[in-house]
């Protein structure tokens, strides 16, 4: 199997399976997926824990793309999701058609992997997304 | 609050639209040398500068427009705040009134788009030959379109299904209804970009942009200018009789940027800097949101418009769909929003925009809005979002010196 890394920092490839995974502020809890020089909620420097966030939650808002940026295939689906236990993020909508009667405001999602590019040495980046939960 | 009134003295506009045949000092210099023949002053009698263009924030626009309209060597202040660059700078010019280190001032925003394509879409392309962590979120390749998006249409559509999401009894039919209202209302402004009326199925049926958001309910790329000249009560005392008259009072200066949520990490949140702007103007202007005559809001797509009802108080909470159907929005609604047209109308040249809300209420509240003026206005309102997020609130007001 070709060596792989994911697309962005937040998302933890590891033998507990692929997650999601945040800094919790030691202070006040909250939650940042990038890297933070201190809290943006409570201004802490005490610095932050590695959280793992859940793999479920509910779509708060979508839009599907037609015209995307250059290089950028369309359509698809954007969404906030609000996962279950505390948490946000944007990520597209996938295993299900882009269009308004596939994709509902309030529908279960489940996180899922999948490959969107290889470098020059094999390796792939993988990217998260949310298929409707099963 | 410390510190004289502040008063705008002229104002001026240029149409919104394409302009090939000028260039970004063409229209900054048009605005500005026609807000102060509104005002019936010179660049002589200026004691400092706010200038604002956003795809030439490190180009010193202030000072080049200084060598179009005169370099008499008084402060430039020039700022980029995104779509709150024009609002940013026409606080400036306010806060230095206000500080006393100035009786009299110029705010310009202007911005030359011609036709930029979609805006926050990032470097799209091909992936790096070698996959290797960079910026804050360690990203190993560009991530538009695999991680949702961030053009800007796709933000705001999902801006506005959030308020679907969170509250009951409105639905997509809104924004589309928004947008015809806006490009009813453009049909009688002269300045705008588009002068087009538009049905809610023609709005439906057009091009698809970022659902719900088809092309209709997208601001487009627009080059223009607008400027205007604020001047302290102290010195308007000082001015004549009829340059007197026609000045109008403004009771509230407000910017304010958006606060922690745990949203914040999935989508920019343009509510909250919304609602804590509208509270401190209203406080401030000693005005209830139900004695606004016009609102200029934020419409940049008509997902966006929606939201702001609620968040500048125009309806109770939760209320926007049942505001919009009440009619509550429209030219003659109980608070009529956007008569100008509206972003997705009038056009967005980004700087301008801001300094363009304060023309459009200013007009209407001197009676010479002509075909579009809402008649009887005494106060009024305009916002503004630059995402990331800054709000931009000011309150205008008919009155007596």
């Amino acid at each position: 199997m070709a060596a792989q890394v994911p697309l962005v920092s937040y998302l933890v490839l590891d033998d507990a399976g692929p997650h999601l995974s945040a800094h919790a502020c030691t202070a006040c809890g909250a939650l940042s997926l990038e890297r933070r020089n201190a809290c943006p909620k409570c201004g802490s420097a005490d610095g932050f824990v590695d959280t793992r966030l859940a793999d479920t939650g509910v779509v708060t808002s979508f839009t599907i793309v037609q015209r995307a940026a250059p290089g950028v295939k369309a359509p698809f689906v954007s969404a906030t999701v609000a996962l279950d236990g505390g948490g946000a993020v944007t990520a597209n909508i996938v295993d299900t058609e882009p269009d308004p009667e596939h994709v509902a405001l309030g529908m279960k999602v489940t996180l899922t992997t999948f490959v969107v590019g290889t470098d020059d040495n094999g390796t792939e980046a993988v990217a998260f997304g949310y298929a409707p939960a099963a | 609050m410390a510190g004289d009134n502040v008063w705008v003295l002229g104002a001026h506009m240029t149409k919104f639209g394409r302009h090939d045949d000028k260039d970004v000092l063409d229209l900054a210099s048009i605005a500005a040398l026609g807000a102060l023949a509104d005002g019936g002053v010179t660049i002589q009698d200026m004691d400092v500068i706010g200038a604002g263009s956003l795809f030439n924030a490190s180009a010193g626009i202030g000072q080049q427009i200084q060598k179009q309209i005169g370099q008499t060597g008084i402060p430039v202040f020039n700022v980029a705040n995104a779509c709150a660059t024009g609002a940013t700078a026409v606080r400036t010019v306010y806060l230095s009134i206000k500080a006393g280190e100035a009786q009299m001032g110029l705010a310009v925003g202007v911005e030359q788009m011609g036709k930029m394509g979609l805006l926050g879409m990032g470097a799209g392309g091909a992936a790096k030959k070698e996959f290797t962590p960079s910026g804050r979120d360690g990203r190993v390749m560009p991530v538009e379109g695999h991680l949702g998006t961030f053009t800007m249409p796709g933000v705001f559509a999902q801006a506005g299904m959030q308020y679907l999401y969170e509250n009951d009894d409105v639905d997509v039919e809104h924004f589309y209804k928004i947008s015809a209202k806006n490009h009813e209302h453009s049909v009688l402004n002269p300045l705008s970009q588009y002068q087009k009326r538009f049905s809610v199925d023609e709005i439906k049926a057009a091009p698809m942009i970022s659902w719900p958001n088809t092309m209709p309910m997208c601001s487009p790329n627009t080059d223009g200018a607008a400027a205007v000249v604020l001047v302290s009560e102290e010195r308007l005392r000082s001015l004549p009789k009829e340059v007197q008259r026609r000045a109008v009072k403004i009771v509230a200066s407000v910017l304010a940027t958006d606060p922690w949520v745990e949203s914040g990490a999935a989508l920019p949140d343009v509510n909250t800097c919304t609602r804590n702007a509208a509270k401190q103007a209203y406080e401030m202007a000693g005005v209830d949101p139900q004695d606004l005559d016009l609102v200029e809001l934020h419409d940049c797509f008509a997902t966006a418009e929606l939201l702001h009802y609620d968040n500048l108080g125009l309806c109770e909470r939760g209320g926007a769909g049942k505001f919009l159907d009440e009619r509550g929005p429209y030219r003659d609604g109980k608070i009529p929003v956007n008569v100008s047209g509206g972003l997705e109308s009038k056009g967005h040249p980004i700087a301008a925009t801001g300094v363009a809300g304060l023309f459009e209420i200013t007009t209407h509240l001197r009676g010479e809005a002509g075909d579009r003026q809402i008649e009887g206005a005494k106060v009024g309102l305009t916002h503004v979002i630059g995402l990331g997020s800054t709000c931009g609130i000011h309150i205008l007001e008919k009155s007596a010196l």
